[in-house]
């Protein structure tokens, strides 16, 4: 296992490598000075030239490129000339509402999903079934911000359920935490549920036709432990494989979502970098969110073990 | 009187036998119920997108002050660029510089759809190409498919608002920019595909009789990932339409003087309260025209490609 761990762990550095290469050419490949671009438009000369002096421009590129690796691996991200500070603090500010709205997110689709999927596999071809793919191609195709203005019509406007926008902090109480993150969670759990709620019914079909469920039904067992003992637990891996790989879904989702209910996180920060081209927050961002998608599959891959005792590594 | 001998019986010959034909993948894609619903929705998008002029429509850039912030169904006044102001009926009703936000959604039938089929088109030639040299040439193979892993681990919607931001947002750099990040997930297919397909004796026999590679790629390897293309391009439309939506709705897309779905809905944004419809009507052209091309994408794939549907 810890063999496993060591080689599954050094597997993912080259992956990141090559992310780090793009995002690194992604500037150099652009037309114009990269000091002048990375310096914002309001930059002096002496400001250019001092970040053409730091990156080390006048050398080849790919001593540009070690360089610049060498400042990302001791945790520089460079400097935002727009918010005027160092990009890593400002990632460290933004990422409590981004994470929050992540988690509470992916445990509500969890939450519907799975027993939606594990019905509708056990009733198929019945309305619960039907009802459910229909609504996972529905899900698939209703822009995130379209739902978001839908839910806030309805739920906050027209019933005063829920609060229209804003962010409320967890230190100020788990409570008003959760109550103000509910109708964001809810609109990006929609494509995540319809993803989610797909692969679970496809894979718990899938075991449905085993031989050891004939055996389950035969020997008396109550239903309900055929299907979550025998016919979910030998499903697992493709469920969180897939809440795995949807955290890229979940990214993009979060950067309209936030954008929409006005949370200061990190998508809403990604919106507004771009808007005032900050390629130094850009850079660092993109870096950041594909190290988490990285990280995220990597202990994905390790949770097999978890929910399938025959895979040892 | 004889009596027919069995053999006369027509039912028995052998023309009978072979008139009984299995229904060629062509027949068997019309009468599927999620391509016929999915084509003719998409059908008459695609009409609604051509006769935009002669809809009622007015020039979609054409403003007046006098008629700002207008409910749907509301007649206004209207300026032309030479100066005539007429008579018009604000049937969605009009933004806050005054626009008329039925033509502008009508005219935006045109860069979505061109958004989608231009996504589609970029991100399955480069992935092809990408794709036979990774399944064909063995020592690129590696190299290759490990900076697709690499664009793969970067969100989709991360890579496009960042080329977007640097390029400046046009039709053409917004097509790329969201085409980009497809390109590995059709790279992969037809890489797998190949690499299904040379093993095949057919392929043997033409390597044995020296046919050279590229003429193998183009004869016998790319005719086979033609269906499989079909299905993946049109669910890379339905997704290229959705994100150029997104890219202008967070103001990162194309200029806002271009009437797309996503600049509506984003000019409409700061009035949801007073004025919903600024963002209804193009929100509902949008997902209608999304859901479209991925039911028209789940009926080509249940025809088209059975292996794929049954492993989703």
């Amino acid at each position: 296992m810890l063999a496993f761990l060591g080689r599954r762990l050094l597997a993912t550095i080259p992956v990141l490598l090559i992310v780090s290469v793009l995002v690194f050419l992604l500037l150099r490949l652009t037309p114009g000075d990269p000091a002048a671009i990375l310096a914002g438009d309001q930059a002096t000369t002496e400001q250019i030239a001092q970040i053409r002096e730091n990156l080390g421009l006048n050398r080849s590129i790919p001593a540009q490129y070690l360089i610049w690796l060498g400042h990302m691996l001791q945790g520089d991200l460079g400097q935002s000339f727009y918010y005027k500070t160092e990009v890593v603090t400002l990632i460290g500010q933004r990422i409590e509402p981004t994470l929050s709205l992540a988690l509470i997110t992916i445990v509500v689709a969890v939450l519907v999903s799975v027993p939606l999927g594990v019905l509708a596999a056990w009733r198929h071809g019945g309305w619960l079934d039907r009802g459910l793919m229909a609504f996972s191609v529905l899900g698939f195709s209703i822009p995130v911000f379209v739902l978001a203005y839908l839910l806030i019509w309805l739920l906050s406007m027209r019933l005063g359920w829920l609060p229209v926008q804003g962010y409320v902090r967890l230190s100020n109480g788990v409570g008003p935490w959760l109550y103000q993150l509910l109708l964001p969670s809810i609109t990006l759990s929609v494509i995540y549920i319809a993803l989610i709620a797909r692969v679970t019914r496809a894979a718990v079909l899938e075991t449905l036709g085993e031989d050891y469920i004939r055996t389950a039904r035969a020997k008396g067992l109550p239903e309900a432990k055929v299907l979550l003992r025998h016919a979910l637990a030998n499903a697992a891996v493709p469920i969180i494989t897939v809440i795995g790989i949807g955290i890229a879904l979940l990214i993009g989702g979060v950067v309209v979502t936030e954008s929409v209910y006005a949370i200061p996180g990190l998508g809403r920060l990604t919106v507004d970098a771009v808007l005032a081209r900050d390629f130094p927050t850009i850079q660092g961002i993109i870096l950041f969110f594909s190290f988490v998608y990285v990280l995220v599959n990597l202990l994905v891959d390790l949770s097999y073990v978890f929910f399938d005792p025959r895979i040892r590594y | 009187m004889a009596t027919p001998l069995p053999q006369d019986d027509p039912s028995l010959s052998v023309e009978a036998a072979t008139v009984v034909e299995r229904p060629s993948t062509w027949q068997r894609v019309k009468r599927n119920g999620s391509v016929r619903i999915g084509g003719i929705a998409l059908a008459i998008l695609v009409l609604i997108a051509l006769a935009a002029p002669w809809m009622g429509t007015v020039d979609p850039s054409l403003f007046d002050p006098a008629s700002r912030d207008l409910l749907p169904g509301k007649a206004g006044e209207i300026t032309d660029l030479d100066g005539n102001t007429f008579e018009h009926t604000f049937r969605f009703g009009s933004d806050s510089f005054g626009r008329d936000i039925y033509s502008r959604v009508i005219y935006g039938t045109r860069v979505s759809l061109v958004v989608g089929l231009a996504t589609a088109v970029v991100a399955v030639v480069f992935g092809v190409l990408l794709g036979l040299c990774a399944g064909y040439l063995r020592w690129l193979d590696g190299p290759l498919m490990r900076v697709m892993d690499g664009i793969m681990s970067i969100p989709a919607i991360l890579i496009a608002i960042a080329l977007v931001a640097l390029w400046r947002g046009s039709l053409l750099t917004v097509v790329i920019a969201i085409a980009i990040p497809e390109i590995p997930r059709v790279t992969r297919l037809v890489r797998s595909l190949v690499l299904t397909v040379r093993e095949e004796p057919y392929v043997e026999a033409a390597i044995s009789l020296g046919t050279p590679t590229w003429k193998i790629m183009l004869r016998h390897i790319l005719p086979n990932t033609i269906a499989p293309l079909i299905v993946q391009g049109t669910f890379i439309a339905a997704s290229g339409i959705l994100v150029e939506a997104i890219l202008s709705f967070l103001g990162v897309g194309l200029p806002p003087d271009i009437p797309t779905w996503g600049n509506v809905m984003a000019e409409g944004r700061s009035q949801f309260n007073e004025f919903p419809h600024n963002i209804l009507f193009p929100g509902i052209f949008l997902a209608i025209t999304v859901l479209a091309v991925n039911i028209l994408g789940d009926g080509l794939r249940d025809t088209l490609d059975p292996k794929m549907a049954k492993r989703s």
